[in-house]
């Protein structure tokens, strides 16, 4: 079964979405969006420098997404720059980086496009349990930290005085997030990593009453936004990351802004 | 960790010793003084109130009582086992993330419902419970906190403006309350506000500091206190109009709710 390249494309595009929809709804309420963008921006560096040392990408991905996440929390704790223009700088210093590092790397013919939007339909057998592994290790994570990273994100030195130990549990949610970005690269690509842990958070959101709906809401839009885009790519030939992003995209516009059979939007309680 | 060798101090009672107690705290930021030689201690059933201008560091030293700063010079002690409720000034849950009351209160102590509905009852809001929380209103969230200072069965309240954001018949009603809990619960309360006249109907202690500690006292003692005049100018010289609320008990601790004296020191409130 596994044989078969759109049976391994969608069962990684499912075992991505199931994890990145529940994480994105955090960074959706812990308004990341753009630092979800400039960590998987700095992902190609680690793929760069996973040839050059000829060790795992996977591992490699992770370790640097990691690291540019933690000098991102340090460098706007200094709070010299403003947040958003500290994070234009390093997300595309941190793309350009890893492309000029890619062209370093001697003999090395990568196909860009596969790393910069996913590249699905090669997913190997191999591929397929590094994601198993990254997702299982990240969904496991997630749900040990859950309780704790939803304390902080309500209030964090409320959940401070309270006892939690926030700095632990923020290091907790970078590595959470770096192990998505590295299991998402291949479905999604680099670019378009943040789109699929976003958009299905944010579509869920109107229909959730507890933040563990949206969570697994989110996961449930994530998986049909796969499935809509393997179908689509598959149907009219379109390249399967951006197929996977438009699919989210348009259940995101349907469900959100077009007039809904005895939707009306809820009030209060 | 329960084996301990020292004996534990009790932590409620007329001799209890502190609470908390801070002795000499000093706090630098990039080359300014923050607070400098600033001391005091709150014990069981008492209401410690720190009052000062914007940017006497009130926010500081309570942050650092809190343990979330660092002082720059000295020392805290704390009770043994003394479990903090906090208040803070200010939280604003984003419309995106759906959060109900009653999951806000849980957050970091699960507890049962009965518990819940009780500590709502008790601070006036008991069918909130599974309001979303981006519905209340400001007063509705300031006694929502409360409640959430509250689960955790605190030895010691911490409040942080705990009317801001709250009308001026809110604001007597929230000190009312948190004067009502201190005398049921028997924690104590320490807070930060510059309201001042309601404030300081509601302190055994009032705290008036302006990076130093300028005066401290009974609120009585320290509105007239020339410091404190020079600080609020607007309280005016004949004392402060101290808010006095309508006590249908005595306080056993320093907590003497007596008349205030003076032609118009009584502000009269519409309640």
């Amino acid at each position: 079964m596994l044989d078969d390249f759109v049976t391994r494309a969608i069962l990684a595009g499912l075992m991505v979405a199931v994890v990145a929809g529940p994480l994105g709804a955090f960074m959706v309420w812990r308004r990341m969006a753009y630092f979800g963008d400039t960590v998987s921006h700095s992902a190609l560096l680690g793929v760069a420098l996973g040839f050059l040392l000829g060790a795992n990408l996977n591992l490699l991905v992770t370790l640097v997404c990691v690291m540019v996440a933690v000098i991102l929390v340090f460098l706007q704790r200094r709070q010299q720059l403003a947040s958003d223009t500290l994070l234009g700088i390093l997300a595309h210093s941190a793309l350009s980086l890893g492309l000029v590092a890619v062209a370093f790397v001697e003999g090395l013919r990568v196909d860009l496009m596969a790393y910069l939007f996913g590249d699905i339909l090669a997913v190997t057998r191999g591929d397929l349990a590094a994601i198993a592994i990254g997702g299982a290790l990240a969904l496991v994570l997630l749900i040990l930290l859950w309780r704790p990273l939803l304390a902080i994100t309500v209030h964090e030195e409320l959940a401070q005085v309270e006892g939690i130990p926030v700095l632990p549990v923020r290091l907790g949610l970078m590595l959470l997030i770096a192990l998505v970005i590295a299991s998402a690269m291949q479905v999604v690509g680099v670019l378009l990593i943040t789109a699929l842990m976003i958009i299905p958070a944010a579509t869920a959101r109107r229909f959730a009453r507890t933040p563990e709906q949206m969570a697994l809401f989110g996961a449930g839009f994530g998986v049909l936004a796969v499935l809509g885009g393997i179908w689509g790519s598959f149907t009219h030939d379109t390249p399967t990351g951006p197929s996977i992003v438009v699919a989210a995209m348009l259940a995101f516009v349907v469900l959100n802004f077009l007039p809904w059979p005895g939707g009306r939007r809820r009030e209060g309680a | 960790m329960f084996g301990a060798t020292r004996p534990v101090r009790p932590l409620r009672g007329p001799d209890a010793t502190p609470l908390i107690q801070a002795e000499g705290l000093g706090l630098e930021r990039g080359g300014r003084t923050i607070l400098d030689r600033v001391s005091l201690s709150v014990r069981s059933g008492q209401v410690v109130v720190v009052i000062g201008p914007n940017g006497a560091g009130k926010t500081s030293l309570l942050r650092i009582l809190l343990g979330l700063w660092q002082s720059s010079r000295g020392r805290i002690t704390r009770a043994r086992r003394m479990r903090i409720g906090y208040m803070p000034q200010h939280v604003q849950v984003d419309p995106i993330l759906p959060l109900s009351v009653r999951r806000f209160l849980t957050l970091r102590h699960r507890a049962p419902e009965a518990r819940l509905r009780e500590q709502l009852r008790r601070v006036g809001v008991p069918e909130l419970l599974d309001a979303p929380i981006q519905t209340l209103s400001g007063g509705e969230m300031q006694r929502v906190l409360l409640a959430r200072a509250l689960i955790g069965e605190p030895d010691l309240l911490v409040l942080d403006e705990p009317a801001q954001g709250v009308d001026v018949v809110g604001q007597g009603e929230v000190f009312d309350l948190i004067d009502r809990l201190r005398s049921e619960t028997g924690c104590g309360v320490l807070m930060v506000s510059h309201e001042l006249h309601l404030v300081m109907a509601a302190a055994d202690v009032v705290v008036c500091i302006n990076q130093h500690v300028c005066c401290t006292g009974r609120p009585e003692e320290v509105s007239r206190h020339p410091e404190y005049q020079r600080l609020f100018p607007d309280a005016g010289v004949h004392g402060i109009g101290i808010y006095t609320h309508h006590h249908d008990h005595v306080h056993d601790l320093a907590g003497e709710a007596k008349p205030v004296n003076g032609a118009g020191g009584v502000a009269d409130h519409a309640r």
